[in-house]
């Protein structure tokens, strides 16, 4: 049967599979991701945040399922949480902007 | 809100809740039951330690209508321990050498013999915790001395606050609770509760304001501490992270919002074989407002009582019979035994 989507949430709890044709590079990324969220410098739930907003700026539904449900468990409220996206939003909305000023250029450039 | 019990819902029947409970594992065992990791950790079946807390449920009755509130207290709820009940208890109490007595509830301060009962257990020189929801301190000028009251008991003020954050105490525990539970804790901080070296211990209590498991205890109490003192001048001693079980009006909230089974298999991939060691159950004595005997306040919700052959009944109460017995256990004890572990003292496994 067609799926309605590419994405399925219950293929999150099937991301550790990964590892399963090729284990030593998979691993070494669950080692290093396990590393990454441990409290640091930046404190778990500073962690949790970060990645809930990255996981808006690249647009992953199954990081945002992931990073909704850790940032919650990790003490954040609703108010971190939406601001966190809109950092998101205003570094992919500032990314895009700030490339006007190429096409400025290149309008100078090539206008009379 | 009113209480399951007062809606007739299908949920105030604890044989009905144990159904829902036990119908996955019916339907093809996709749940693995509790018992077989029980098994498989060596524990099966699950044997008393050393007798250190009885807990007392004082009562049903409460000023507040938790949405989480796995004993489905509110003020529509009448049962109330006596003071006779209440005499047994303290005649079982002096016979052990039990150090630690917490009075729970409902609001245990609503029971009209609690400033007594609170009185005799301090004569016999145990530690008394009490569970105090924080409202019922500002709820009506009879509770307004309460702090002073605690204070002069060497009370344990054990205190549930679900956030930092208005809006998720108020999710959870009804609105304006957030409010008054930060006049409350000033109250308490006001006669010394909290203040490093006063000797007057203010633990607060952290269950989740949904369907997700608690964090890092240590993190949160970081957390909780920052902001309280910034924002609203509070202090306490320790933060205890509780982990919300699926039962009676949290369980209720699973059902209705969805998210039941995807809770219940969290909280079995999270299974923790040194949790499952430390539970509480296995250290305290819960005994109902009737006087009825329970491994811990979870089964005395689910009206589970000791097993037999132990006594049933706090005036046939022997700490040899009881400690020869085996713990009830059910689904629901997946909830004290994921991740960090969860009891009335928090989390039961060190980060």
């Amino acid at each position: 049967m067609e799926k309605a989507t590419y994405y399925n949430p219950a293929d999150l709890a099937k991301f550790g599979n990964i590892t399963e044709w090729q284990s030593e590079m998979g691993n070494k990324f669950f080692a290093y991701y396990a590393e990454v969220f441990k409290d640091g410098a930046l404190t778990e739930r500073e962690k949790s945040l970060i990645a809930l907003a990255v996981a808006h700026a690249v647009q992953c539904p199954y990081c945002i399922d992931a990073y909704t449900t850790d940032s919650l468990q990790k003490g954040a409220d609703e108010a971190q949480m939406m601001e966190a996206v809109h950092v998101a939003a205003a570094i992919k909305g500032g990314a895009a902007l700030v490339h006007g000023v190429q096409m400025m250029n290149k309008a100078k450039e090539l206008a009379m | 809100m009113k209480s399951l019990h007062a809606r007739h819902d299908p949920l105030a029947d604890t044989g009905f809740q144990l159904r829902v409970l036990t119908q996955a594992e019916a339907e093809g065992a996709r749940l693995v039951p509790f018992a077989q990791r029980l098994r498989e950790s060596g524990l099966l079946p699950l044997r008393p330690t050393t007798l250190q807390t009885m807990q007392l449920n004082v009562g049903k009755m409460c000023n507040q209508t938790c949405r989480h509130c796995h004993v489905d207290a509110g003020p529509d709820r009448t049962e109330i321990m006596t003071r006779q009940t209440m005499q047994l208890c303290l005649d079982a109490l002096a016979r052990t050498d039990i150090e630690v007595v917490d009075l729970t509830g409902g609001a245990p301060e609503m029971n009209p013999d609690f400033r007594w009962l609170v009185e005799q257990i301090s004569a016999l020189g145990r530690q008394i915790i009490v569970r105090c929801n924080l409202t019922i301190i500002v709820a009506n000028p009879k509770y307004h001395d309460l702090p002073e009251f605690f204070a002069r008991h060497g009370v344990r003020v054990v205190s549930s606050l679900p956030h930092f954050s208005a809006a998720r105490t108020d999710a959870q525990r009804g609105e304006g609770v957030f409010e008054r539970s930060i006049r409350a804790l000033r109250m308490l901080n006001a006669v010394g509760y909290g203040v490093e070296g006063s000797g007057r211990m203010l633990d607060l209590v952290y269950n989740p304001s949904g369907a997700f498991m608690p964090g890092s205890q240590a993190a949160l109490e970081r957390d909780f501490k920052q902001r309280l003192a910034r924002e609203h001048g509070i202090v306490f001693n320790s933060l205890l992270t509780i982990t919300n079980l699926p039962i009676s009006r949290f369980l209720e909230y699973l059902l209705e919002s969805g998210n039941y089974e995807s809770y219940m298999q969290k909280l079995v991939d999270a299974y923790n074989p040194v949790a499952a060691a430390n539970v509480m159950c296995r250290s305290t004595l819960s005994i109902g407002w009737d006087g009825q005997l329970y491994d811990c306040d979870f089964n005395q919700q689910l009206d589970l009582p000791v097993a037999a052959p132990a006594p049933q009944h706090i005036r046939d109460f022997s700490e040899a019979a009881l400690s020869a017995r085996a713990i009830v256990i059910g689904q629901h004890c997946y909830g004290c035994t994921a991740g960090a572990g969860s009891s009335c003292g928090g989390a039961t496994v060190n980060e």
